[in-house]
């Protein structure tokens, strides 16, 4: 009915231009709304934050190809593993029988790769593990698979 | 009004058929504040009701009015009794009323008439409204807990409140009101349903149920009235089940007395309950705990703004901090009185705690819905030896409302003995083994006593805490330990964890430590382990995500009753590999559904 392996499993790597492409539209935002509070009111300070903006999205971006990375997911035998970051690690491990729904969702630059986000709902809302950046097909037989799962093992509340 | 009061020709309640509520419903759920509309408006007009009559009965007083409310005459906004009796439309005006009574009248009926639920052997079910029907069921096996509330007015008429929570946000079930002694029953008849919804439906398809006799019989017994007609009064099976309702209504002639020996019954009727509770909480406890807790301070606080920003002439600070003065003494009046007569006691059917002087609510939490349990010991509790408990249950709203604070609070305030009593009412598969963890838990500080210890690096972090802060697990609850000031410690039955994290941000990566969260159903405890060596972390989030699967997978509280028939089963059932009875049978994936009341499923896929 599904396989199950226990080698930790990257996202598509082409999800850095999704982070990418979220990044830069943040920093035009951040930076031309500094660059206008220093050319209309003409205040020093404005230039500074843009330039400070501008390097620290940047260096941002620079990471952003390591991060991407940095994202992994493993379907082990009785429960999914989820982590991710840098700086700030994170490792989630959710068993099956407890996902109450798994969601799928796209955004516009994601849905143009043929990506999709993965969300995995618990009855705690702390879980909050979501996997961004699967192909679209695999991300679809990897609900039906999880969900088929979640079924054998559910286990109440 | 007093159709409870008489030998009821319905005894019980969870008989599969639908029924109504009690005749006064309608009255205490919205004819109270109808009644006090009414009065207040007749109050207020009175003079000009006088007047109104006056022109009716003494006509040739109308000159006399005309000449005083002359100016008025035509205003309708200004005065519409006035107006409507210089126009002449007093006969129109009474009609107008009369035709309003008559309407709210029939309305309350209606509601009434249209208000039913039934109990089946499936889920209780309610069906309500008017004009725009609602129809709402409760699946047994998925109910969180039964709450059986007695407002002050709704206990003046002997009647309760019953309501029904099951997992989801504002999902509960209510059955508002029922005679006192008939939600009584109902509750223990529903917590049977529920028990043993599935041993029963096993007795039926085999015949090897004569091994359970002693709880079978009850279980089935149930089933005999579904068939027959309602009006059946008790079946001769039920009558063990009804006993404890049939001594009072059978005395039905003197109403008042009876009336009047309910509302001094002790609150846990004793022949549903064991009648000893496991803690006593003597007034002096209850006054001096909510004085010296946290409440108090924020109360200082106020009190001190507001006379500063009085003396020193800025009214503004009346506006926007007496409502707040005014919600922090309401709070800590609820929580005395609420403490009051409080009880805590061990049933078959779960855990009952009662409490109230006035209104009073029990609620019951059946075996294996409990989420998480956190003992508390606020600083200046601490003198006196005093902790509160609290836990995460599913269903009750996330808000911080007074209502659903009030329900997490298992214990408001007890000696560390009765925290030892009430866990072993909590937790009753893993009471001898949690036993030995709980003494070094709540007061214990560095190693021992059971606790992994937190190396001293962590002091950077936590330069109060960081001897407090340590864990243990056993018999599938964690145990994390932790805070100086308010002391706490948490217990998370593994078999109900929703899931684990561990995180580790750039100054834990320096000093080589971590952070473990387990995630559980929102609620007031959090169970958070905020430091400990990076490798006994990794070490802790394998070990917790293992016993998560074995524990849940082995786990057969959400048919309590049925454990003692299924126990060959499940026993042989490995990590993963899912119970054969959950399996078997069709209607066991429906039963597991998550959230069963009206939702219409949004399931598990999308």
């Amino acid at each position: 009915m599904h396989e199950v392996d226990t080698d930790w499993r990257r996202v598509s790597p082409k999800y850095v231009v999704v982070e990418v492409v979220g990044s830069l539209i943040g920093m035009v935002v951040f930076v031309g709304a500094a660059l206008v509070v220093y050319f209309l009111f003409d205040w020093q300070w404005g230039l500074w934050a843009a330039i400070a903006i501008g390097v620290a999205s940047l260096i941002g971006i620079a990471l952003e190809p390591r991060r991407v990375r940095s994202i992994q997911y493993r379907l082990r035998e009785d429960d999914l593993l989820f982590r991710r970051g840098i700086m700030f690690q994170r490792q989630v491990a959710v068993p099956y029988g407890r996902m109450q729904l798994v969601d799928i969702t796209r955004g516009p630059v994601a849905r143009a790769l043929g990506l999709a986000d993965l969300k995995f709902v618990t009855a705690a809302a702390a879980t909050a593990v979501t996997v961004p950046g699967i192909p679209m097909e695999e991300a679809d037989r990897l609900r039906d698979e999880l969900v088929a799962l979640a079924e054998t093992r559910r286990a109440g509340l | 009004m007093s159709a409870p009061a008489r030998p009821a020709p319905v005894t019980n309640l969870a008989d599969g058929e639908w029924h109504r509520l009690h005749p006064a419903s309608p009255l205490l759920r919205g004819g109270l504040v109808f009644i006090a509309v009414l009065g207040f408006i007749i109050a207020n007009l009175r003079e000009r009701v006088v007047d109104f009559f006056l022109v009716v009965f003494a006509p040739e007083s109308r000159d006399d009015l005309d000449a005083r409310y002359g100016s008025w005459q035509d205003e309708w906004a200004n005065d519409p009794v006035g107006a409507i009796v210089t126009n002449g439309l007093v006969g129109w005006a009474l009609l107008g009323l009369v035709v309003l009574i008559i309407a709210v009248i029939v309305g309350f009926w209606l509601s009434w008439r249209m208000h039913t639920f039934r109990v089946t052997h499936e889920a209780v079910e309610v069906r309500s409204g008017i004009l725009f029907r609602s129809h709402r069921s409760a699946r047994l096996d998925r109910i969180q807990g039964i709450n059986v509330n007695r407002p002050l007015f709704a206990r003046l008429f002997g009647t309760a409140k019953l309501e029904v929570s099951v997992a989801g946000q504002s999902a509960n079930v209510q059955l508002s009101y029922l005679g006192s002694a008939l939600a009584d029953g109902l509750r223990a008849d529903v917590l049977r349903l529920a028990s043993g919804a599935r041993a029963e439906k096993a007795a039926t398809q085999a015949a090897a149920a004569n091994t359970a006799v002693p709880l079978a019989a009850p279980l089935t017994a149930p089933a005999g009235p579904l068939a027959g007609p309602p009006t059946t009064p008790a079946a001769p099976p039920t009558a063990p089940a009804a006993a404890p309702a049939a001594p009072l209504t059978a005395r039905a002639g003197e109403l008042v007395t009876h009336r009047v020996d309910e509302f001094l019954a002790p609150e846990l009727d004793p022949a549903l309950a064991p009648p000893e509770s496991v803690v006593h909480l003597p007034l002096s406890r209850v006054i001096g705990s909510t004085l010296l807790g946290g409440s108090t301070i924020w109360a200082i606080v106020l009190v001190a703004i507001i006379v500063a920003g009085v003396s020193s002439g800025q009214p503004w600070v009346l506006f926007s901090f007496v409502p707040a003065a005014i919600g922090l003494v309401s709070y800590m009046w609820s929580r005395i009185t609420k403490s009051l007569r409080y009880s805590i006691a061990g049933t078959p059917d779960g855990v009952r705690i009662g409490h109230g002087l006035l209104s009073t609510g029990n609620q019951t939490i059946p075996p294996g819905r409990i989420h998480a349990i956190e003992a508390n010991q606020w600083v200046f509790w601490r003198p006196f030896g005093w902790w509160s408990l609290r836990i995460n249950v599913a269903g009750h709203s996330v808000s911080a409302s007074n209502e659903a604070a009030q329900r997490t609070l298992v214990l408001p305030v007890g000696t560390a003995a009765d925290v030892h009593r009430v866990l072993g009412l909590l937790l009753p598969d893993a009471a001898a083994e949690v036993d030995a963890l709980v003494a070094p838990g709540l007061t214990g500080r560095g190693d021992g006593g059971g606790y992994s210890s937190t190396p001293r690096r962590a002091a950077w972090l936590r330069p109060f805490s960081w001897r407090r802060i340590g864990w243990a697990a056993t018999a599938g609850i964690a145990l994390i330990r932790r805070g100086a000031l308010v002391r706490s410690l948490t217990l998370v039955p593994l078999a109900r964890m929703q899931s684990v994290a561990v995180s580790v941000g750039p100054v834990d990566r320096a000093l080589d430590l971590a952070g473990i969260r387990l995630h559980t159903v929102a609620g007031p405890v959090s169970a958070v382990l905020p430091v400990v060596d990076r490798s006994e972390a990794m070490r802790l989030f394998d070990r917790l995500a293992e016993d998560a699967v074995e524990r849940a997978a082995s786990d057969t509280t959400h048919h309590w009753g049925a454990q003692t028939i299924a126990e060959p089963g499940p026993a042989a059932a490995g990590s993963g590999v899912p119970r054969s009875d959950v399996a078997a049978e069709p209607p066991a994936s429906e039963a597991q559904r998550p959230f069963p009341s009206t939702s219409s499923g949004n399931g598990s896929a999308r």
